[in-house]
């Protein structure tokens, strides 16, 4: 094998790492570095330290310790019957990256996955060694998230949840038949046994440390995973049943959706072709309204709606467009659960509304400083001064609303 | 006119005790002139506000909310800010809760203004960027130079201090500077860009990583500029990648998808006959109870394999003399892959022992291995197993029963005593006695566990518990008699 610089090793392993679309920094313990002989804090909500032209934000050093994968799943940059270039960093040499990145205020921390090399059990003592030194012989105290390896020892995910913020393990594909046929080696029930064993000890950490602030803290910012949109033909209903399942069982903080995209050498059997950017986002939307905003998924997506979402026009006003008798509401009056249900509304401007209302009449103006814009929003409610025309009932609203770009043009 | 003099251009404490003066006095906005450090006074003041005593016993109460939110807006950078803050505090002398009204034109001007001193003060923690300078005996030294765009930077120190304590370092700007040296904080006078280090040799390294962790298929340029406005780019050393990035992205793209796939190296060959060996597989019925329990771990005899975390499979000694059997794995166990361990297994384990059995030594297993459940928000709701996984799931108690070979069976709950039977009967039909099973296994009947747990009167709870306990005894006095007919 070459040898190559740390420079080569950074280039291509961060290359093989930004697929994996968590980023977050936030929600562990608050901590600083006063008293101590190191370097690191964590804020409440996580720093992003800059931003891609992809729009996805840099927060943590996202990178793998070693490309080098015995599995081949098909949808990954890193599967073994690929012919990317290999490399592996050593432990010091990730230690270093993360600090010397740290100190001149580019990150907020490490986010460290790998390949697997020999033995799950291998990899991921090589991965806990790593956050082992940084807490341990430099006093790193700032945000440290670790992939696991789902059929690593018990032993090994007790201390990798001791040294990190945050744990996790991505789940890839939403259904079992999926997983079996692009990640063949990858076995769900590993996957799903991993995480429900990190949602027994992360609750138990949190009960010992409700009775003693001094007991240790096991993942304190939780557990999240990804799903890969657009690599199978899972439909959009089958993603959020899952994710439900998964947010029910587990306790995720998140779930990230992540488009597939085209991938260095990539396999014969996957649709290459723009990245299904849309269809992410709208995913994530439905997601925010079943946990934010009081929606089921029967509801985001029902009968008359079919098993994918629209990419024109958001879910929330999908829903409204298709539930037309309910509106408009008068945001006088209607209640919260009413309320959060508006296009345009979101769960800041609801809070504002009923704290205001208490005091004086909400009129279109105020509205119009409370949301970001009334343009679908002032269809769908009544204010003091205001009542939509007719064109609420219109077949046409959908067309109105929806953006510009997406009408129809004249030949 | 009143003049009041503030030291510095976010000088809070300054701005507190002279607007406390003035609001004392009820001396209306527009008759004040605020001005700071050292800006000429207007030459139409004639009564300096620091002259004015105040009531030490006057006493003016805001919501604590209005004290965050002027801490905040003092930072601004609009002239207007000490008159805007003095005038909504003046309001809310007459209206105490005028902070809720959010769309007041006040109240939202302010709010506005707080918000961006807040994204400021966040973005600046954020784009900071250390150089280092030198690294002689006294150590590391790290030295920036950022553009603030309001008066932040006595705000945003602590964030520094708390993050590189154990560091020495300067941040400059152009108003104020920050000096740590391990040890106390000086805020200096503000400086010039070229006072400050041009390069750091992590630069390449930053801007290498940078480069590689962004995706060219996925261009989203204004949602980029969104969150890093083009106005913090010329003090971020991988900015200058950002129009490079963008030029070649659709050509990497169609590169990628452009390039016929390759043959996979020998290595792969190497790797997947390894994994081959590893998976293995064990096809057929099991022959012991261990092939059983593995082979159960990826068991799809019905649908509620999908949902459910794992496979719980029975536990205990293969050579138990007693075997329990409930309905189905909880919201515990389904995570822990163990049987009664949660709720219903505490329930189970306290009666246990008052019946003087060892839980150690007896066989504990379900009807049915996976738990059934709703989702209800972040909650899962048990759900009754139907006939069709009762069924199904027959197979692996009737392996397990098998290779355990238990001297008695307790089916605890309808569903135990369903599938053991093979037909859907009721536990007060046969409780109290014993049934005889297809093979001769002799088998008492008792209720489940978490059918306590359930009952809503104290009263209730204990003579059920108690009778429970009753049934276990038996179960105990049953066995004996059949280990030792004596």
């Amino acid at each position: 094998m070459a040898r190559f610089s740390v420079m080569q090793k950074l280039e291509i392993l961060s290359d093989a790492a930004k697929y994996d679309a968590s980023c977050a920094s936030s929600n562990t313990t608050k901590r600083n570095s006063v008293g101590g002989k190191g370097i690191g804090s964590t804020t409440g909500s996580g720093i992003c330290h800059s931003y891609a032209p992809d729009g996805r934000c840099i927060s943590l050093l996202k990178i793998l310790l070693t490309n080098f994968c015995s599995y081949d799943c098909i949808f990954c940059i890193n599967r073994s019957s690929s012919n990317v270039t290999r490399a592996r960093f050593s432990v010091e040499e990730v230690v270093d990256l993360t600090l010397n990145f740290y100190k001149r205020n580019y990150i907020e921390g490490l986010f460290l996955s790998s390949g697997i090399i020999r033995s799950p059990d291998y990899t991921m003592a090589e991965m806990v060694r790593v956050a082992q030194m940084l807490r341990e012989l430099h006093d790193f105290r700032g945000y440290i998230h670790l992939k696991l390896i789902p059929s690593a020892s018990p032993d090994l995910v007790a201390q990798a949840g001791l040294y990190a913020d945050r744990v996790s393990v991505n789940v890839e594909l939403p259904s079992e038949a999926s997983l079996k046929r692009f990640a063949p080696e990858k076995q769900s029930r590993d996957i799903s046994a991993a995480m429900g064993s990190l949602k027994l000890r992360i609750d138990e950490s949190k009960a010992e440390r409700a009775v003693s602030r001094k007991a240790p803290a096991f993942s304190p910012a939780g557990q999240s995973t990804q799903l890969i949109v657009g690599a199978d033909d899972a439909s959009d209903a089958v993603i959020l049943q899952r994710s439900a399942q998964l947010y029910g069982s587990f306790g995720l903080k998140r779930v990230y959706y992540s488009a597939f995209s085209p991938i260095p050498d990539a396999s014969a059997q996957l649709p290459l072709s723009d990245p299904p950017l849309m269809r992410e986002h709208r995913l994530y939307q439905a997601d925010w309204l079943t946990r934010f905003y009081g929606f089921e998924i029967g509801e985001i997506l029902d009968d008359s709606s079919g098993h994918m979402l629209d990419l024109t026009v958001d879910p929330k006003l999908a829903w409204a467009l298709r539930h037309r008798s309910r509106f408009p509401v008068d945001v006088n009056r209607a209640d919260r659960e009413t309320l959060l249900r508006v296009p345009g509304l979101g769960t800041r401007s609801v809070k504002s509304i009923l704290e205001m209302r208490r005091f004086r009449r909400l009129r279109l103006d105020d509205v119009a400083r409370l949301a970001r814009s009334l343009r679908v929003l002032r269809n769908f409610i009544l204010a003091e001064d205001w009542r939509p025309g007719a064109l609420l009932d219109s077949e046409r609203l959908r067309l109105h609303l929806a953006p510009k770009s997406q009408q129809l043009a004249l030949l | 006119m009143f003049g009041a003099h503030l030291a510095e251009p976010a000088d809070f404490e300054g701005w507190r005790r002279q607007a406390r003066v003035l609001a004392q006095r009820e001396i209306p906005p527009g008759d004040i002139v605020w001005h700071v450090g050292d800006e000429p006074m207007a030459l139409f003041v004639d009564q300096p506000v620091n002259h004015l005593a105040c009531d030490p016993l006057f006493r003016l109460n805001v919501p604590r909310e209005f004290l965050d939110l002027a801490e905040q807006v003092v930072c601004h950078r609009d002239p207007e800010r000490f008159g805007l803050l003095y005038r909504l505090l003046l309001r809310l002398k007459r209206e105490p809760d005028l902070l809720k009204v959010a769309t007041d034109p006040d109240v939202h001007r302010l709010n506005t203004m707080a918000r961006a001193v807040r994204r400021d003060l966040h973005k600046m923690t954020a784009f900071v960027r250390f150089r280092q300078v030198r690294d002689n005996a006294e150590g590391e030294v790290f030295v920036a130079w950022f553009e603030p765009e309001h008066f932040i930077v006595r705000r945003v120190s602590s964030f520094f201090v708390n993050r590189f304590s154990s560091m020495r370092w300067s941040i400059l700007t152009p108003l104020a500077s920050l000096h740590w040296d391990g040890t106390a904080l000086q805020i200096a006078e503000g400086a010039a860009k070229r006072d400050s280090p041009d390069d750091d040799a992590m630069e390449d390294y930053w801007r290498t990583y940078y480069a590689n962790i962004f995706n060219p298929a996925r261009l989203k340029i204004k949602a980029m500029k969104a969150e890093m406005p083009e106005k913090y780019w010329r003090n971020l050393p991988e900015a200058e990648l950002i129009a490079p990035l963008i030029a070649g992205a659709s050509q990497r793209m169609s590169a990628m998808v452009k390039a016929a796939p390759t043959s996979p190296s020998i290595r792969h060959a190497r790797q997947q006959s390894r994994q081959a060996e590893l998976i293995g597989g064990t096809a057929g019925i099991p022959s012991d109870w261990v092939q059983a329990a593995t082979a159960a771990r990826s068991c799809a005899r019905c649908d509620l394999c999908r949902d459910a975390t794992q496979t719980v499979f029975g536990k205990g000694p293969l050579d138990a003399a007693v075997m329990f059997v409930g309905e189905q794995p909880g919201d515990q166990e389904d995570l822990a892959g163990e049987p009664f361990i949660g709720p219903a297994g505490q329930i189970f384990n306290k009666a246990i022992a008052q019946a003087g059995l060892e839980r150690d030594r007896a066989y504990i297993t379900n009807a049915v291995k996976h738990f059934k459940f709703t989702v209800r928000g972040k909650r899962r709701i048990h759900q009754s197993p139907n006939a069709g996984e009762i069924k199904a799931c027959r197979f692996w108690l009737g392996l397990e029963r098998e290779f355990v070979r238990p001297r008695l069976i307790v089916a605890m709950g309808a569903t135990a005593l369903t599938s053991l039977l093979g037909k859907a009967t009721s536990i007060s039909s046969l409780r109290g006695q014993i049934t005889s099973l297809d093979d001769g296994t002799p088998m008492i009947a008792t209720v489940h566990p978490s059918y306590l747990l359930r009952l809503p009167d104290e009263a209730e709870r204990e003579k059920e518990t108690a009778r429970f306990v009753a049934d276990l005894n038996s179960a105990k006095g049953i066995l004996s008699a059949l280990l030792d007919p004596e």
